[in-house]
């Protein structure tokens, strides 16, 4: 809503030096966004000066015709100005800025020689004093406007504030000059004058032109009057224009100026038919699925059942409310014209501006809700305007189809405001509040409050309660906690992803936080098979990027693209971490059951409801490439491997509470890891994720360097931490003992740990892997692992002989297992 | 011809000569302190205080004496012996003390050397920022809640009195799936329906997370974003308990001087509903009211379609932007810093913010 300060000054009377500071404290207390305060007197500075133009002389030779003027200024010699314009006559008043002026946007005006002339000023235009006008050239000033030497800015309408606030959909009555006013008038405590408040024409027995309403949801009253006869040449005033220009609406004729004007200062929407163009009586009603209708703008719309149109003879001549039709509009020789103010259904309106994508000023009224009381007013104010400007016979006859229900009488506990509030009103403050927005208050044990017809919103008590809060002010309300009532923080889960964010900092990684919005391509690239479930994903239907409408399931797909940016931008090593939600749609999709919200769903229905909504888990993702551990003076670096993805998996299992014995390591084939290179990572046997090396393919398809390693865990499956128990610690010596086994190549590491640990018994410690090697003493296809044995006993120093049976135990049982042969033995 | 019974031969005493042995003495000390090491002082050592020393030959012309003289000649020789020895303990030790400090010396290394053999890594400011949220609110007995990203459109708009009429509800404002009754949660709220519905009041809980709506990444917009909610039901609840909780986190946020400034907004879920400010002294451009959340009394609505009766209870609801937060109090100035993932951006942040 924009407007200017001199309009709001006709309703409510203003403090005389209200500042820009204050107005904006004012409106925004009142809840009103405000966007911008403009002094346009500030906007142009130095002299801006009425002239009259004396002579002409028309410079040739020039791109393009070129005037040389000399302007009377009120000087005592006239001011020679060169100016590209040609739209104005020797006699003529124009508006001219003296050198050391300076226009809005800092554009500085001096005395200079152009065109072969002296030009000291320069005659402006609408747009170069910052002014919006449709019209070309300079602005000729109308005779008798001022006198050459005085100030031009009131004459140009450049000695006003422009004010331009945003309302919020629940208050429709702010869209306008008259709620504007209103409320203004209770933060100054001003006098406020209603320009509603005007007797009007009441409804005729017999009605100025045919009108039948078929569906009065829709269309709960409408009213019309006809005058005919009007000048179809009559200009509008220049204040009306003006008002409009300041408001960011364009002028077109009188009659429609009119209309616009009066939405303005009433907030009552209307709109303008030319009497000869209808053919036959009105009819108000619904769209039949399929009709079309060609609207002002020229386009072709196809009409929507819920959609309401006013039709006449020949079908839809307007989309109501919303935007008229093409035939049926003034037209540029129209002399006799219907004047219509009807009220409509908020929510229709809403749907119908939406739907054709048309948010016309109109509509943005009508969706926050418009008064119903107010056509017959706006319909004797067009009237007395249209033909004080442009003459014309008024038609005696008024149309009005009322159908409009009074506003619901509200009951109100005078102690709710208090009790909601925190600050004390008494039963004469709420009394007095509730009145001064225009609500009739009765009673007062409870109160029986009645609203405005201007305040559809008010319906409940707590829409009173809020009333009462504001106009008394939020900021008196006192500042008190709650009292504590006990809680218990964060869950067991979000500590421990805490826990596993921190480990995977401090080990290296960097965490970012990717959109979740994935390229179906994304799947082929990671080489998932044609029946992988991981295929399986939710899709946005309104993508913001056509390519990317999936919802991920995986992090890793979003997670390569954040490794691949860094990488574009000049980073070589990069290890980053994701912890974040994968989206895993259930096999069957059907509805929700319908839950309505005038009670708690039933257990059932919420239960099922949410038996739809797919599974979210929280997923940890690595990815890494380039050197883990840069190289420096103490010598050369080590590429990440994909060893470093599977501790990156053990380091977070870790900090999840997962003790290392719980924890195995198996090799897997999974895409897109490499075959060879990925880990099934498991805990108490079930699988949580894997971690290795990309595979090539995959590397390649996401642009990757060579050997990009990545781990993926499922979090949310991890048992929670149980209680941790403290261990026994022996004050015992340990006897370590080192064992070098040979075996077969393919037998895993971790197995044979396994196997030595089972098979020392419950004096081993810790089992170590300090070698591994592999060479042609060996023998093809077999290698060495050398372990570190730790032994200990809870009660006394282990002998010798002890330590060598539990080591000999533990060989035994490698070789048993797996053909293990002790070297050096 | 010998007398044999002489019992003083001055010839086979001569090293008991008092003079002799102080002069023993002084030249062991003179010898010793002119060692200039450790290893000079060994060699001398032997030459001092071995067999042939003077002190010690001295000692084997005891047995020439005659007995009356023994007793004073074995002391002035111990005496010498002792004095050797002192001489060259307290050398050895001077000698010892010196090497000890060149060894330091010696040992001195370039402590400026960098050594980040396995840089840092950091968590996202965001995160971090989250995570400090939720403790502010656990010290003040609330519990950290969370619900689904794709989350039941009756969740997040119908329980919230967002009617099926309000505007963002359009294709504009929220992202749809092509699963029916499911929408990308606009906002954290849907957490306190969850709430309501899974907890009796009292109810004080607070949601940090994801929300999604669809505007296009640009400097100040993301649509992907985080929120932290938060929902007070209980009874007695007022807009002075509100208020009262937002003044206390923007302390706890912004300092001492932090304090809250609201405007009458309006917001579906809440009634009465404002915006609110925060005073933000630390601002890089300098002390000033900032934007920072929305907030208000839980409209009864929301209370009844979440099975809370409104004559008993009231609360209070608020909200905010994670994103607007850290960008204002660490001075990020583009949202996109906070999307991209640069590892630079973030490992700026570390482990704090």
């Amino acid at each position: 809503m924009k407007t200017s300060l001199s309009w709001l000054r006709e309703f409510v009377e203003l403090p005389a030096g209200l500042t820009a500071e204050r107005l904006d404290e004012a409106l925004t207390n009142l809840g009103m966004e405000v966007e911008s305060i403009v002094d346009q007197a500030a906007t142009v500075r130095g002299e801006l000066v009425v002239g009259r133009v004396l002579t002409i002389e028309e410079l040739t030779g020039f791109k393009k015709p070129i005037r040389f003027t000399t302007v009377d200024v009120g000087r005592s010699e006239p001011q020679e100005i060169v100016c590209g314009a040609r739209n104005f006559a020797e006699g003529d008043l124009v508006a001219v800025i003296l050198p050391g002026g300076e226009l809005p946007g800092g554009f500085k005006i001096g005395a200079r020689k152009t065109y072969g002339r002296n030009s000291n000023g320069m005659i402006c235009s609408a747009a170069e004093l910052g002014l919006s006008g449709d019209h070309d050239g300079i602005i000729v000033l109308g005779e008798g406007a001022a006198k050459p030497g005085d100030d031009a800015r009131p004459v140009v309408g450049l000695a006003d504030v422009l004010v331009e606030v945003e309302i919020t959909p629940d208050r429709g009555y702010e869209m306008s000059l008259r709620g504007l006013a209103r409320e203004l008038s209770y933060v100054f405590d001003a006098a406020y004058t209603d320009p509603a408040a005007l007797s009007f024409q009441g409804a005729t027995e017999e009605a100025p032109y045919e009108v039948k309403i078929e569906d009065t949801v829709g269309c709960d009253r409408f009213s019309a009057r006809v005058v005919r006869g009007i000048d179809p040449s009559a200009p509008s005033p220049a204040w009306m224009q003006q008002r409009l220009v300041a408001a960011g609406i364009r002028t077109i004729s009188l009659p429609v100026d009119i209309t616009n004007y009066l939405m303005l200062e009433l907030g009552q929407p209307m709109h303008v038919f030319d009497l000869n163009r209808l053919n036959g009586g009105l009819v108000v009603r619904r769209a039949r699925p399929g009709e079309k209708l060609t609207t002002l703008d020229g386009v072709a719309r196809v009409l929507d059942a819920e959609d309401m149109v006013i039709c006449d003879d020949t079908g839809p001549i307007s989309l109501a409310a919303v935007m008229g039709g093409e035939t049926s509009e003034w037209q540029a020789d129209t002399v006799d014209v219907l004047l219509e103010a009807a009220h409509w259904d908020a929510v229709m309106v809403g749907r119908t501006a939406r739907r054709h994508k048309l948010f016309s000023e109109a509509a943005k009224r009508w969706e926050r809700g418009v008064d119903p009381q107010l056509t017959l007013v706006a319909l004797e104010r067009a009237v007395r305007i249209l033909t004080e400007h442009a003459g014309g016979t008024v038609d005696e006859r008024v149309l009005d189809i009322d159908h409009v229900a009074a506003p619901a009488t509200i009951t109100l506990d005078p102690a709710l405001p208090t009790r909601r509030i925190g600050l004390a009103y008494d039963t004469e403050q709420v009394t007095a509040l509730l009145s001064r927005v225009g609500c009739q208050v009765t009673g007062a044990g409870p109160l029986e409050v009645t609203p405005p017809s201007w305040r559809p919103d008010l319906l409940a008590p707590i829409d009173l309660v809020e009333e009462v809060a504001r106009l008394g002010g939020y900021n008196d309300i006192p500042s008190l906690l709650p009292p504590a009532r006990g809680g218990s923080g964060f869950t067991a889960a979000q500590r421990r992803r805490r826990t596993v964010g921190r480990a995977m900092a401090e080990n290296g990684y960097v965490e970012v936080l990717s959109y979740p919005f994935v390229a179906p391509a994304a799947a082929d690239q990671l080489g998932y098979a044609a029946d992988d479930p991981r295929r399986s994903a939710v899709r946005l239907t309104n993508p913001l990027s056509e390519q990317e409408p999936l919802l991920r399931t995986s992090l890793l797909p979003t997670l390569l693209g954040t490794l691949r940016r860094n990488l574009g931008r000049g980073k070589r090593d990069v290890a980053l971490f994701e912890m974040g939600t994968v989206f895993l749609p259930r096999l069957a999709s059907t509805a929700p059951p319908a839950m309505g919200v005038d009670r708690r769903p039933t257990a059932t229905e919420w239960s099922a409801a949410n038996e739809i909504v797919p599974v979210q888990p929280w997923h940890l993702a690595v990815a890494l490439t380039g050197e883990i551990e840069p190289a420096g003076w103490w010598g050369p670096g080590r590429a990440a491997s994909w060893a470093d993805a599977v501790e990156a998996a053990r380091i977070a299992l870790s900090a999840a509470g997962v003790t290392a014995d719980r924890v195995s390591v198996a090799a897997a084939e999974l895409a897109p890891w490499h075959p060879g290179r990925c880990a099934a990572i498991s805990v108490d046997g079930a699988v949580v994720g894997h971690a290795g090396e990309l595979h090539p393919a995959v590397v390649s398809a996401f642009e990757l360097p060579k050997r990009t390693c990545v781990a993926e865990l499922d979090l949310d499956v991890l048992p929670l931490p149980p209680v941790t128990q403290a261990p026994a610690i022996s004050s015992f010596p340990p006897a370590l003992i080192d064992v070098a086994l040979v075996l077969d190549a393919a037998v895993p590491a971790a197995d044979v740990s396994a196997v030595l640990a089972s098979g020392a018994g419950t004096l081993l410690e810790s089992v170590s892997l300090f070698d591994l090697y592999e060479s042609e003493q060996l023998g093809e296809n077999k290698k060495s692992l050398a372990y570190k044995l730790t032994f200990r006993a809870p009660d006394r120093t282990l002998t010798t002989e002890e330590t060598l049976a539990a080591r000999d135990a533990a060989v035994a049982a490698v070789t048993s297992r797996f053909g293990a042969v002790l070297r050096g033995a | 011809m010998s007398y044999r019974n002489d019992p003083y031969d001055p010839k086979q005493a001569a090293l008991l000569d008092p003079a002799a042995l102080e002069g023993a003495v002084d030249e062991a000390r003179k010898a010793f302190d002119a060692a200039s090491d450790l290893d000079e002082l060994a060699a001398l050592k032997s030459a001092h205080l071995g067999d042939r020393a003077p002190v010690s030959l001295a000692r084997r012309e005891i047995g020439s004496l005659p007995p009356a003289a023994k007793s004073d000649a074995g002391k002035r020789v111990n005496l010498a012996r002792q004095s050797v020895q002192g001489a060259y303990d307290s050398r050895l030790e001077e000698l010892e003390i010196e090497r000890a400090a060149r060894v330091l010396v010696e040992e001195r290394v370039d402590v400026t050397l960098p050594w980040d053999r396995r840089p840092r890594g950091a968590r996202h400011p965001l995160t971090t920022l989250m995570e400090h949220m939720g403790d502010l609110f656990a010290g003040m007995g609330y519990d950290i809640v969370e619900g689904p990203e794709l989350e039941l459109e009756w969740a997040n708009f119908d329980a919230l009195n967002i009617g099926p009429d309000n505007a963002v509800r359009g294709s504009m404002d929220t992202f749809y799936v092509d699963l029916p009754g499911l929408v990308m949660r606009t906002h954290t709220s849907p957490g306190q329906v969850r709430s309501m519905l899974t907890r009796q009041p009292p109810i004080y809980v607070v949601s940090p997370g994801r929300a999604y709506r669809s505007d296009e990444l640009d400097a100040t917009h993301s649509p992907v974003f985080h929120q932290i909610e938060g929902l007070v039901v209980d009874e007695g609840i007022t807009m002075a308990h509100l208020r009262g909780t937002l003044d206390h986190f923007a302390k706890a946020m912004f300092g001492p001087d932090a304090r809250t400034r609201w405007r009458p907004h309006y917001f579906p879920f809440t009634e009465p509903s404002a915006e609110f400010d925060v005073w933000f002294a630390q601002h890089r451009d300098g002390p000033r009211w900032v934007e920072w959340g929305g907030c208000g009394m839980v409209n009864p609505r929301v209370l009844t379609a979440c099975g809370i009766d409104p004559e008993r209870y009231s609360g209070f609801a608020f909200g905010m932007g994670v994103e607007r937060t850290l960008m204002f109090r660490n001075g990020v100035s583009d949202m996109r810093d906070m999307v991209e993932g640069d590892v630079r951006f973030t490992a700026n942040f570390g482990m704090e913010v």
